[in-house]
């Protein structure tokens, strides 16, 4: 019985290949192999004989079958390596293509800018685009009169004949949007709202369509105190810079009394700006206490609510954070403008995360 | 607003620099725009004196001087007529710039004789234009610096001039008397007075004046004198130098004596020549045809209403805005008819605005002037007249009365706490008031006659604010709601947002591109008609309101096309047009892509874009936006889409929630886009909002009992919709069929012409027992049944 072991144990040791280990599994422990062959003879033993003879050929065809077993992951191996030599590719190649997305530079910071003021409870609220003069002067106590109607390079809406109304505007600033929301809604309220607004005006730092974002806040004890407070709060959390300082400068909006022209501190050095440092000072918004007649216009009584607003230039702060130089480009859609400096998808401004990575 | 310092220190006793108040105006809210300091370019230029001068050996009309400097005697080589011994002179060294010539000196050699610097003419530097000869001073001394001796002796020429902007507001401070008073009450100096004494005339106004009843609102008084036997000309020195200083060309006395009072007191006067007025003057409304030749040179047609001052011979003057030729002064003019009134700001802007005239005079009566000087704007004017060009005064004659300027707020003293968070003690506050010119009577404060903007209490607080300086402001935080905040985003502005970040996801550029664009192409996308057309457009290429975001985009891929871009995906959200009334816009997202998907790559992946590029995106924007997902696919889109090449995503033939498909090859041929370009547009507002805003969701249902899959082709008519067949499939047993999806479509070929088969996977999923093969051969013919019934197509043998 050693014999047959060590015959086939060599045997199978030396196979070469997958169909010759079959030719001796088939010769050695097959249904009519060597060893079934061998258990037949059992049969024909005395019990005692059977006793020895039994378990030593189960234990045989066992090491055999093991050994077959051992051979032929072996050899599957041997088969893999071989085939994984010759396959082979050029990981330097460039990646199928995927194409990068962007997010425009004024739809990232205007989410930036509301997810700051959200957080100061500030709603997002809109308002049209092309408005009444109505709503775009008279209403912010800019009567037809009024030197800086014609200050303001407005746009106006073709009038067809026979139609004697006053003709729309385009409207020259988002203040409009607070007549619309306090008539709506009336006090107290905190409301943001950014959008399109229009001058007649092209050249190196004016383009004829911009964007604006208004804030408002309408309560009983709101002062100028608590505007600076806010927009102080809100320029460090946008530019990301702690403690940023604000100069309030005495100014004049029809629509605002007392009203302050904001100044954000800033340096320059070897021609480059960097916001919330040293000694200078950039304008940045116009702001100021609600005046009393914007208030009645908006059917809030002044008498007992006040409150204040203010202005400021999206393309403005987009250009100052992200160090954008020309506004024109940012309406000329060239590719490599907007691949240069547009965002990730994915970049959702937050105040948990970060605004900017 | 221009005034030079020295203008400003005839009203302001101060001795703060310039830098200190140009500080202080651009803080009190009127801000520095601009300081020129004539100075700045001759700080280097010191006095000398030449001892000695002899004739240069090789020129004639050549001097060799020695000169007298604070570094010793020096060798300057001299062409001035002028230039001796004994005469002090102005001396550029080498090195310094000289800015009359443009040049920055150096040791010169001037045949064959060196010549260490230069001594200067009026013009070289730039102070006049007397070239005749080199500057020989009067007075100074060797090494005295050029700019003392002229801030001691000439001091108009290194006068500085400041520029401010003025805000609507503040009238007064067009006056630069009421920039004196603002840097008072700041404390930066003390008024000066200048008043002058009335001057008694000495015969009765040969012209005289009447206001016509209706013209007193727009003009409500009048005051005029003669004044006979003046001698016109040229303006003295000073004034010419003042108004120089300012950007004014000086004219004639006369008329200099106008512009004078229009910026020292923002007082706008008018002089006629009082031989060329026939008989009397007459303030009246305009009634509409008149012509009036104006001074600007242009003629002028006066509508109804318009205030004018005529004579016996028609109009003469604009009110408030411009005077006539006809009767305007001139270097000749003996007898002169001055004019102060006062006209009222809105008619005045009205007239101003129809007539297009921008004049000092406008500019300055339609935001305001102070009534109460006008009686004494004609005395100032009138002294001054006198005193320079001589002759006699008449009386003063008036017509109409003073307006009605006074009025008087309530000093509340804890509004400036309450309004503007600034604690200001009470004494403060009146004191300031007082200065800046408010008379306090208790709690009442009286509004000076130069302040028509102060219109309330709030006004007043602003004054205190602003004078006490708003840089002192602390913040103060701005109490909050307690707790976590509330979302503060509506569901549409939830789903914009959701759409451009998918969009972009998917591969887009983020566009912003103008509302408006030309009517040619806002013409190709069923805009450009007269409700979205601008009145004053910028361009024709900007002249009418979008009516779709797609043109911007195609202009935006030709502008990228030319500058060699080939493959484009770009996007934008944004607001359309369909009228030109407020509100008439709606919020679309639209999405183009032009050439291919990518560059040619190692992998062969590149190819042209097609409709199915952009039905992907448009379906994936929608699922952002939370679009269902059971949808019709309906064509008959409008026309800038390819006729049979689009599809509009709807629920309902009337609820459109998108469109994708081929740009109309026209359009692009149109907009000079190179194709292939698809895109999609999308209405977020027509997508429908959930129900009710629950956020559980429904239970999950998992089956574990084996799913079957089962494929079949069709053949059908080649212009049979996939869908309709998929749907046909789907009815065929909704409870057991799970998915129904085209595999495959082949066209034509052994088909025949106008056929095409599709092949069709359809998953079922039984619920209850596992399916058996006679179940699936039931719902296999039933599945076969409904196709054929809907489609008329067969199955593919």
């Amino acid at each position: 019985m050693d014999d047959l072991k060590s015959k086939y144990l060599n045997l199978i040791a030396d196979a070469g290949d997958e169909s010759s280990l079959e030719e001796i599994r088939l010769t050695a422990v097959g249904k009519k192999g060597e060893v079934a062959l061998k258990m037949r003879e059992l049969g024909k033993m005395t019990p005692e004989e059977r006793q020895v003879a039994g378990p030593a050929l189960n234990a045989l065809k066992d090491e055999i079958n093991a050994a077959l077993a051992a051979k032929k992951a072996a050899l599957g191996d041997a088969a893999l390596d071989e085939r994984l030599r010759a396959e082979w590719l050029d990981v330097t190649l460039p990646a199928r293509g995927v194409r990068q997305g962007t997010i425009h530079p004024i739809s990232q910071v205007t989410e930036e800018v509301t997810a700051i003021l959200a957080e100061m409870g500030f709603s997002v609220a809109e308002g049209p685009q092309i408005d009444t003069d109505w709503y775009n002067f008279d209403a912010l106590n800019i009567p037809g009169h009024h030197p800086a109607r014609a200050e303001m390079d407005t746009f106006y809406m073709h009038r067809a004949e026979g139609d004697e109304r006053p003709p729309h505007v385009l409207r020259t600033h988002t203040s409009p949007v607070q007549i619309r929301h306090m008539e709506k809604y009336g006090a107290p309220c905190r409301i943001i709202a950014p959008g399109r607004v229009y001058r007649a005006d092209y050249d190196q730092t004016h383009t004829p369509m911009f964007h604006q974002v208004e804030g408002l806040a309408i309560d009983k004890d709101i002062s100028m105190a608590n505007l600076k407070w806010v927009l102080e709060e809100f320029f460090s959390a946008f530019f990301e810079v702690d403690g940023i300082k604000t100069r309030f400068r005495a100014s004049h909006f029809p629509f605002t009394e007392p009203s302050a022209e904001v100044d954000i501190q800033c340096s320059w050095e070897d021609g480059q700006l960097k916001i919330g440092q040293g000694d200078g000072w950039l304008e940045v918004l116009g702001s100021g206490m609600v005046h009393p007649k914007v208030l009645t216009a908006a059917g809030v009584d002044p008498a007992e609510w006040q409150g204040f607003a203010f202005g400021m230039g999206i393309d403005r702060i987009a250009m100052l954070k992200y160090g954008i130089p020309d506004l024109r480009a940012f309406f000329d859609s060239d590719l490599r403008w907007l691949r240069h400096y547009g965002f990730a998808s994915l970049d959702v401004p937050t105040l948990r995360g970060g605004l900017s990575r | 607003m221009k005034f030079t310092l020295s203008w400003l220190k005839s009203h302001l006793d101060t001795s703060a620099t310039v830098e200190e108040i140009t500080d202080a105006l651009t803080d009190l809210g009127l801000e520095v725009e601009g300081v020129e300091n004539p100075a700045d370019a001759l700080r280097t230029f010191t006095l000398a004196k030449v001892t000695h001068a002899e004739q240069h050996p090789d020129a004639d009309r050549l001097r060799v001087c020695t000169v007298a400097t604070n570094e010793g005697d020096k060798q300057i080589v001299c062409g001035a007529p002028n230039a001796r011994e004994g005469i002090t002179v102005v001396l550029c060294k080498p090195g310094d710039y000289v800015p009359g010539i443009d040049t920055t000196l150096s040791v010169g050699n001037i045949r064959g004789v060196e010549s260490h610097g230069m001594m200067a003419s009026m013009r070289e530097l730039q102070l006049g234009e007397d070239h005749d000869g080199i500057i020989e001073l009067p007075s100074g001394e060797v090494g005295e610096l050029f700019v003392d001796w002229l801030a001691a002796n000439d001091p108009a020429r290194v006068d500085p001039v400041i520029e401010i902007a003025i805000t609507p507001n503040r009238p007064d401070a067009l006056g630069v008397r009421g920039i004196a008073r603002d840097l008072a009450a700041r404390g930066l100096g003390k008024m000066k007075p200048r008043d002058c004494d009335g001057i008694e005339g000495e015969f009765a106004s040969p012209i005289t004046v009447s206001i016509d009843e209706d013209a007193r609102e727009g003009c409500p008084v009048f005051f005029g004198r003669m004044i006979r036997g003046v001698k016109n000309g040229p303006s003295p020195e000073w004034l010419q130098d003042l108004l120089r200083a300012i950007g004014l060309r000086p004219i004639s006395f006369l008329v200099d004596v106008t512009n004078f009072f229009t910026y020292d007191r923002n007082r706008p006067l008018h002089v006629f020549d009082a031989d060329k007025v026939s008989g009397n003057l007459r303030v009246h409304l305009a009634a509409g045809g008149e012509e009036l030749a104006a001074l600007d040179d242009k003629t002028y047609r006066l509508e109804p209403g318009m205030v004018v001052i005529s004579d016996d011979a028609g109009a003469q003057s604009l009110g408030g805005i411009m005077g006539g030729a006809q009767t305007g002064v001139t270097e000749d003019t003996v007898n002169v008819f001055l004019e102060a009134a006062y006209f009222d700001p809105v008619r005045t802007a009205y007239t101003g605005r129809a007539l297009k005239i921008n004049s000092d005079a406008r500019y300055r009566f339609e935001r305001g002037i102070d009534p109460e000087w006008t009686p004494e704007g004609i005395e100032h004017a009138t002294r001054m007249i006198l005193d320079h060009a001589g002759g006699e005064a008449s009386k003063v004659v008036v017509a109409g009365h003073m307006p009605d300027w006074k009025r008087a707020f309530k000093l509340d003293p804890a509004r400036v706490r309450s309004l503007v968070g600034m604690d200001i003690p009470e004494s403060e506050q009146r004191q300031t008031l007082t200065a800046l010119g408010f008379r306090l009577e208790g709690n009442m404060a009286h509004v000076p006659s130069w302040r028509p903007d102060v219109m309330g209490e709030a006004d007043l607080v602003e004054e205190v604010a602003r004078i006490a300086s708003l840089t002192k402001l602390q913040g103060k935080p701005l109490p909050r709601v307690p707790g976590v905040p509330k979302p503060v985003l509506s569901p549409m502005q939830k789903r914009e947002q959701a759409a451009r970040r998918t969009t972009a996801a998917l591969g887009y550029n983020e566009c912003v591109t103008y509302s408006f664009i030309d009517a040619k192409t806002a013409a190709l996308f069923a805009g450009g008609d007269d409700a979205t057309m601008l009145a004053n457009p910028i361009s024709s290429e900007l002249s009418h309101m979008r009516p779709a975001l797609l043109p911007g985009l195609l202009q935006a891929a030709a502008r990228n096309q030319a500058r060699g871009q080939a493959d484009l995906a770009l996007f934008e959200v944004g607001a359309a047009f369909h009228g030109g009334e407020p509100g008439e816009q709606h919020m679309l997202v639209s999405g183009l892509l032009v050439g291919r998907t990518g560059p040619k790559d190692v992998h062969g992946a590149s190819r042209p874009v097609d409709l199915y590029d952009a039905k992907a995106d448009a379906e994936a924007v929608l699922t952002a936006m939370g679009a269902p997902a059971k949808v019709q696919i309906l064509r008959g889109a409008s026309d800038w889409w390819h006729p049979g090449r689009h599809g509009k995503i709807c629920l309902g033939p009337k609820k459109v929630m998108g469109i994708f498909g081929e740009i109309h090859p026209r359009v692009l041929r149109e907009m000079d886009v190179k194709g292939p370009a698809v895109g999609f547009t999308l209405w977020p507002a027509e997508i429908p909002l959930p129900r009710k805003q629950v956020s559980t969701r429904a239970a999950l249902v998992l089956n574990d009992l084996q799913s079957v899959e089962r494929d079949f082709a069709f053949v059908v008519d080649a212009e049979v919709d996939a869908l309709a067949l998929v749907n046909a499939a789907a009815g065929a047993d909704k409870a057991l069929i799970q998915d129904v999806r085209v595999f495959d479509q082949f066209i034509g070929g052994s088909l025949g012409e106008g056929k095409k088969s599709l092949a069709i996977t359809v998953r079922l999923q039984p619920s209850g027992a596992t399916l058996k093969e006679k179940d699936i051969e039931a719902v296999s013919a039933k599945i076969v049944e409904k196709v054929t019934k809907a489609t008329g197509g067969s199955l593919r043998g």
